[in-house]
């Protein structure tokens, strides 16, 4: 019943996107814009400075990310349909799971294109070690993505939505988004320290495992009222 | 789904900080009866119908689906509510049958093939059962939402400004729709403006005023009439027509 619910949810999400496009092209736009502005910011003949790629990935990961949720919820909000969404006996848990997965598969989707973008522009060995690259974002777009979820869904009618959900998201996501930052960056030495991996990777883990288990416990609450 | 053949609201209320958006309000629904809530602007009567659809908890008071509050059923209540709001809770971007699916899907309905496609059979859709919804007039999204609310077929059906934007054809097949519910055995609670369709249709009247209920009636008529005067009563909080 509960995996039955979230797939409902998250296959209707993406049919929705797939029809409209909306937040797929202006989180993709946002995000490569940002990528193409620091490159010609800080890559100086072309040489980019040491460290900078893990970050401004980051960086456009979040951003998109804070777009693809004010949206995502946005819409819901525009036809009250989050009401409607509510109102159904299915277990409310899993509609937060739903909405959670379908802005995960789009930011990793949106991440398909930023990793060999900045990877071109900065001239980083982002792809030499694919796999490792993979759980970090995996991780860490979920970690990101489990906070903004249960708040995009808790300001969907807060006048000042769009300014309260960096103002709250932010502060909290900046350990995952450090985490991130320093696994991906320890990933593109010459030498990889596979303890230093570990350690963001564990860090990453631990910060998924809490908010994802308090996003669950507190959806239900948070909704009702 | 809980089956239940009465709702009882009992000396509920509903605070916003130090706002009262509803005040010591009661009142009973039976089965197969209609009940409207009506009110001026800002009288409590959205407030009322999201807390009996259990999307607002009251600050005081206690509703009774039944024997049972909405603590004591739990989300299975929520299965046996229908409700069609001033939105509609469509989504645009998808076709008439991928809503209906869709909700359908949610409320665990069986047989959701057959069942989508008799609802599109009685919105009058069937044609346009794969056009997503956006390219839908208001006439025929209300006709669809309606649907959409009784996909379950709920015990209680919540309706907030039902005729708002319809012609006078999809008022009359509304009306139509909400007394074949009613004989069908459910509990039809309706919040509106719309007095002169309204009229004909309530089997009982709540009238609210300030988030207080001000009087109610049993199958008011004159309705336009007695509302005025109900309204224009300085702040009178005893029923005058006969039922509390």
């Amino acid at each position: 019943m509960f995996a039955r619910i979230v797939w409902l949810v998250l296959r209707k999400d993406f049919t929705v996107e797939v029809r409209s496009l909306e937040i797929v092209t202006t989180a993709l736009f946002f995000a490569v814009s940002c990528v193409l502005i620091f490159a010609f910011a800080l890559v100086q003949e072309g040489r980019a400075p040491e460290g900078g790629a893990a970050g401004i990935l980051w960086i456009a990961i979040a951003f998109a990310g804070t777009l693809a949720l004010g949206r995502t919820f946005e819409r819901e909000r525009q036809s009250e349909t989050l009401r409607a969404l509510l109102l159904a006996p299915a277990a409310r848990p899993a509609i937060y799971v739903g909405k959670l997965l379908g802005i995960v598969a789009l930011l990793l989707g949106a991440e398909l294109i930023l990793v060999p973008l900045v990877a071109l522009l900065f001239q980083a060995p982002l792809l030499s070690r694919p796999l490792w690259l993979a759980i970090i974002l995996v991780l860490g777009t979920l970690g990101f993505a489990a906070v903004g979820t249960l708040f995009a869904a808790m300001l969907v009618r807060a006048r000042s939505r769009d300014v309260l959900l960096p103002v709250l998201l932010y502060p909290i996501t900046v350990p995952v988004i450090i985490a991130g930052v320093r696994a991906t960056a320890a990933l593109l030495q010459p030498e990889v320290d596979m303890a230093i991996i570990s350690f963001w990777l564990a860090l990453l883990t631990c910060f998924d495992v809490v908010f994802v288990t308090l996003a669950l416990w507190t959806f239900e609450p948070l909704m009702t009222d | 789904m809980i089956a239940f053949d009465q709702l009882q609201v009992e000396d509920v209320s509903r605070h916003f900080g130090r706002r009262r958006a509803v005040s010591h309000v009661t009142f009973t629904a039976l089965r197969q009866s209609i009940v409207g809530l009506l009110g001026p602007n800002g009288a409590g009567k959205s407030t009322m119908l999201a807390m009996l659809a259990t999307l607002l908890r009251p600050t005081t008071g206690v509703i009774r689906y039944g024997e049972g509050t909405e603590r004591q059923h739990g989300a299975a209540l929520r299965g046996s509510i229908g409700v069609l709001g001033h939105d509609l809770f469509l989504y645009p971007e998808l076709t008439a049958r991928e809503n209906l699916e869709f909700f359908a899907g949610l409320y665990s309905v069986r047989d959701v093939g057959a069942t989508v496609t008799g609802a599109l059979t009685r919105a009058g859709l069937t044609e346009r059962a794969n056009d997503p919804v956006s390219t839908f007039s208001r006439g025929m999204r209300q006709r669809l939402a309606l649907e959409r609310a009784l996909i379950h077929q709920p015990a209680l059906l919540l309706l907030d400004e039902p005729f708002t934007g319809l012609d006078d054809a999809s008022g009359s097949a509304l009306l139509a729709r909400l007394r074949a519910l009613r004989d069908s055995g459910a509990i039809i609670v309706l919040a509106t403006h719309d007095l002169d369709l309204a009229g004909d249709l309530l089997d009982r009247a709540i009238f609210l005023r300030d988030g207080r209920m001000v009087d109610a009636a049993e199958r008011p008529e004159a309705l336009r009439t007695l509302y005025r005067t109900i309204m224009e009563q300085p702040g009178s909080t005893k029923p005058t027509g006969g039922v509390g």
